[in-house]
């Protein structure tokens, strides 16, 4: 029902909000020695949600660890400038597509009412 | 450990703010120690620091950090003579706590930005969230 309103962009908001999520998990262990940063693959996960899967799977399946310039010592690949631009990417990407499901349900409230 | 309902990313920014204020906490404890004389090299103070973990949540894919421990350094004190002083043992020596005062207060700055960090990611995705649940 929501895919067949929203088209693709219903799962991309969910796909969005899912690597919003995991970039924060990476802010939030930029100290945690060994610990590895981790993306989601946009396109990959897109892909995968055309083929049927959900839109969680899709994005659990389309999980990469990120490959870091310069590895600290103690094993984290965390790179703040990395996730901060990650992140404002995210976030202007989930409004744009917020944007779009907006004019689809406006589009769709004004053909209901009959205006 | 994430308890019965699945991570959100509100909660992997509050643990990861509520970690960053024990790393604070550490900082401020051997600030406050610093210089502390004691009469034998077992009783004088030695830094504490915490330790993080990766706080892995398989039903929602995000992980956390937690504070896996906070540990004494194993820094030695520093062994002065000086027998005027009160706390002198037999010999004449008194043990100072070896506190590097730059070194905690880089600590402090780092754990406070990283703070700020998640602070920023949480009001982000907030408003976000919050255009979703309007949605005008």
């Amino acid at each position: 029902m929501a895919s067949s309103l929203f088209g693709i962009h219903g799962v991309a908001l969910e796909l969005r909000s899912q690597r919003l999520g995991l970039i924060t998990s990476n802010i939030a262990n930029a100290g945690t020695p060994g610990y590895k940063a981790r993306d989601i693959d946009f396109g990959a996960a897109l892909r995968a949600s055309e083929r049927g899967q959900g839109a969680e799977r899709a994005g659990q399946s389309a999980q990469r660890y990120r490959v870091p310039v310069l590895p600290g010592l103690d094993g984290n690949t965390v790179e703040m400038a990395t996730e901060q631009t990650a992140f404002a990417e995210t976030a202007v990407g989930y409004e744009a597509t917020l944007s779009f499901i907006r004019g689809r349900t406006e589009t769709v409230t004004r053909a209901l009412k009959g205006e | 450990m994430a308890g019965p309902s699945p991570l959100t990313l509100f909660g992997v920014a509050q643990r990861g703010m509520s970690a960053q204020l024990v790393r604070m906490n550490a900082a401020s404890s051997n600030l406050a120690n610093a210089g502390t004389v004691a009469s034998s090299e077992d009783a004088a103070y030695r830094p504490v620091r915490a330790v993080f973990a990766e706080d892995y949540d398989r039903a929602s894919g995000l992980s956390t950090v937690r504070v896996s421990g906070v540990m004494r350094e194993s820094a030695a004190p520093a062994k002065e003579h000086s027998p005027n002083h009160p706390l002198a043992d037999a010999n004449g020596d008194i043990w100072t706590a070896p506190v590097d005062e730059n070194a905690e207060m880089v600590e402090m700055l780092d754990a406070s930005r990283q703070y700020q960090n998640l602070v920023e990611a949480i009001s982000t995705a907030k408003q976000l969230m919050l255009d979703t649940l309007r949605m005008k």
